[in-house]
C-alpha cells in the first residue's frame, strides 16, 4: 500500500522537555485536562505557587531601605564572584530538588520570554495560570523561605521588606490576578508589626506569610499585637512550610526524599501545636491561619494526638474551651498541596476531619517537583460538586475577599 | 483501526525517540536494544507527558557480602523513562513503574518497507 495514502503522524515540537522548554509546552497536558473538565466556568485560586526571586536579586537589593546595606548589597551583586546571592543563608537541600535533572521545571525555567513590557516573572506566572487553568495565583519566594534561620535577625527585615517592595512594584502592579501573602520578618516582632502596618492594602497583598522554618515560639507575648492587627484588618496569616537539613532532629536522614517528607511537615506541626495549646484561636477568634505546603496527612494525626493528650492534661492548656481538633477544623485553613493520594480512604477521612468543604484551599506549588493540578480535586469521587468548587476557588475567594467570577482563558 | 505513518525506521537510532501526534493521541516511539517500541504519551500518575521525559539507567545500591553499601550505581541494562512532571520512573522496555503503581500504555507499531506506522 502507498505510504502517502495514510494519515501522517506529526512530530511534537518538543521531543524532550528540559530547562529551556516553554511552560506552556511543559504543561500542555494540564491545559488540555482543564479544558476537558470545562474549568473555564470554575473559579480556581492557586494559593501557593512560586517564583525564583534570586534570578532578580540584583533588582531586589535595590529595594533594601537601609542605605549602607543597600550599597553593600548592590556592590556585592555586581562584583562578587562565587558567592550565594547577597544575604541569603540558603539550604543544602535545594541542590536535590530536581532529582538529578529528572524534573527540569524544578531546576529552572530558562525559557524564552520576548515580552519586555512586563517583568519576566509576570510572563512566567501568566503562562502557568493559563496552562493550569488558574484565575488567581499567589506567589511565594523560594530560597528566601529559610531566611528565618539567618543568624542576623536584621537580615530578614532588610530582605523581607525589600522583597515585598520589589514584588509589589515590579510584579503585582502589573497583573491584578497575581497576588501575594507578604513576607513577615517574624524574628523581629516590632518589624513584623511595621510590615503589617505598611503593606496592608498594597496592590496584590491579600495577607501575610511567616516562613515556618524558624525557632520562634508563635505563642510568645511579643506576637500578640501583630495577631491583633491582622485580625482587625481581616487579613489571614499563613505559615508556609519549608525544610532545612541543619535541623538537628533531621540530621541523621541521608536522603532528600526523607528529609523533604518530614521537614516540610515538622515545622508546621510544631507551630500548630503551640498555636492551639496556647489558645491563639481563643484569643483571636476572627484571625484566620493558613497552613501551607505541608500536605494534609499530618492533620488527622495531630488532631488525634493533641485531643488525646489534652483530655489527660487540660490544666496545661487553660485557654481551651473545646478540643484541639475543633480549633484546627474551624479556625485553621489548609492548602492542598502536596496532597497525599496513595490511600484514597485515608484522604477521604482527612478531608472529612478538616471539614474540607470550608477549610481547604487548592494550591499547585508550581513549578516545584511535587506540584498538583486542579484536576486532583475535580476528579475526587467522594466530594460534591459544591465542595469541589469551594476547594478549588470559592473558599479562597471568601477568606481573601476576591471576586468569585472566573477571569481566565484556557 | 487507523494507521499513522511516522517515517523511516532509520530516523530513530539506538537510545533515540520520536514523539508524535496521531490525531489527538500522542505516542512516543523509542529504540531500546535494537527494538522499536511505543508508549502512549500519558503518565498513569496525572497524565503528564511521560514520553518527553529524560531516560536514565535504573539506580541501584549494591550490597557487599556484609550487607553494607558504599556507592550508588547505574544498572545500564535497565533503562528508565522518567516523567518530567513529578519524576515517576518506568521501565522503558516493559512500561512497568518503579514502585508498582501503574504502567505505561503500550501502542502498536507496524513496520513495513522501512517505514514506521502507529496503529490506533
Ligand atoms: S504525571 Fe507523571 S509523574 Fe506525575
Amino acid at each position: 500500500m502507498d505510504a502517502f495514502a495514510k494519515p501522517r503522524a506529526s512530530e511534537l515540537p518538543v521531543q524532550e522537555i528540559d530547562v529551556f522548554t516553554d511552560t506552556r509546552d511543559i504543561l500542555d497536558h494540564a491545559n488540555r485536562a482543564a479544558r476537558k473538565r470545562k474549568l473555564d466556568d470554575w473559579l480556581v485560586c492557586d494559593i501557593d505557587a512560586h517564583h525564583v526571586e534570586t534570578v532578580s536579586w540584583h533588582e531586589l537589593v535595590e529595594y533594601i531601605e537601609d542605605p549602607v546595606i543597600r550599597h553593600q548589597a548592590m556592590l556585592y551583586q555586581q562584583e562578587k564572584l562565587g558567592g550565594a546571592p547577597y544575604g541569603l543563608n540558603g539550604d543544602m537541600g535545594l541542590k536535590y530538588q530536581d532529582v538529578g535533572g529528572r524534573i527540569s521545571h524544578q531546576a529552572g525555567l530558562r525559557e524564552k520570554v520576548d515580552d519586555t513590557s512586563v517583568h519576566r516573572d509576570v510572563t512566567l506566572t501568566r503562562r502557568a495560570m493559563q496552562s493550569l487553568g488558574v484565575d488567581y495565583m499567589v506567589l511565594f519566594p523560594t530560597p528566601m523561605l529559610t531566611l528565618g534561620l539567618h543568624p542576623q535577625p536584621e537580615m530578614e527585615v532588610w530582605l523581607g521588606r525589600a522583597y515585598n517592595r520589589w514584588l509589589i512594584d515590579r510584579v503585582l502592579t502589573q497583573d491584578d490576578r497575581i497576588k501575594t501573602l507578604a513576607y513577615l520578618p517574624f524574628n523581629v516582632p516590632s518589624e513584623a508589626e511595621r510590615t503589617i502596618e505598611e503593606f496592608s492594602g498594597k496592590p496584590g497583598v491579600i495577607g501575610f506569610c511567616v516562613p515556618s522554618t524558624r525557632h520562634k515560639p508563635v505563642h510568645h507575648n511579643d506576637y500578640m499585637r501583630a495577631y491583633a492587627m491582622l485580625e482587625e484588618r481581616g487579613l489571614p496569616i499563613a505559615f508556609h512550610a519549608a525544610y532545612h537539613w541543619q535541623d538537628p532532629s533531621l540530621s541523621t536522614i541521608n536522603r532528600f526524599l526523607g528529609m523533604h517528607a518530614l521537614g516540610f511537615v515538622w515545622c508546621n506541626m510544631v507551630h500548630m501545636t503551640n498555636w492551639i495549646l496556647n489558645g491563639i484561636p481563643e484569643r483571636f477568634p476572627r484571625l484566620k491561619s493558613i497552613w501551607v505546603e505541608s500536605g494534609l496527612a499530618w492533620v488527622p494525626f495531630l488532631m488525634q494526638r493533641l485531643d488525646d493528650q489534652y483530655l489527660m492534661r487540660p490544666s496545661e492548656a487553660p485557654h481551651l474551651k473545646r478540643m484541639p481538633s475543633d480549633y484546627m477544623r474551624e479556625h485553621c485553613w489548609y492548602t492542598t498541596q502536596p496532597m497525599e493520594t496513595t490511600n484514597m480512604k485515608a484522604l477521604q477521612l482527612t478531608l472529612e476531619m478538616i471539614n474540607a468543604e470550608t477549610q481547604l484551599l487548592y494550591a499547585s506549588d508550581w513549578p516545584h517537583f511535587d506540584f498538583d493540578l486542579p484536576q486532583e480535586i475535580f476528579d475526587l469521587p467522594f466530594l460534591t460538586e459544591q465542595a469541589k468548587r469551594n476547594i478549588l476557588g470559592l473558599n479562597a475567594a471568601r477568606i481573601f475577599n476576591l471576586d468569585p467570577t472566573p477571569r481566565k482563558t484556557l | 483501526m487507523t494507521e499513522y505513518l511516522v517515517g523511516p525506521e532509520s530516523d530513530i537510532a539506538e537510545g533515540g525517540r520520536k514523539v508524535v501526534a496521531c490525531g489527538e493521541t500522542e505516542i512516543g516511539i523509542f529504540r531500546v536494544k535494537g527494538e522499536l517500541l511505543a508508549w502512549h504519551n500519558s503518565c498513569p500518575h496525572r497524565q503528564g507527558p511521560i514520553c518527553q521525559g529524560r531516560i536514565y539507567p535504573r539506580v541501584v545500591e549494591p550490597l557487599d557480602e556484609r550487607g553494607e553499601v558504599r556507592t550508588l550505581a547505574y544498572d545500564e541494562t535497565t533503562q528508565h523513562l522518567v516523567c518530567p512532571w513529578h519524576g515517576y520512573e518506568f521501565n522503558l522496555q516493559t512500561g512497568r513503574g518503579q514502585g508498582g503503581r501503574g504502567s505505561l500504555r503500550r501502542a502498536r507499531l507496524k513496520l513495513e518497507e522501512g517505514q514506521i506506522y502507529v496503529l490506533l
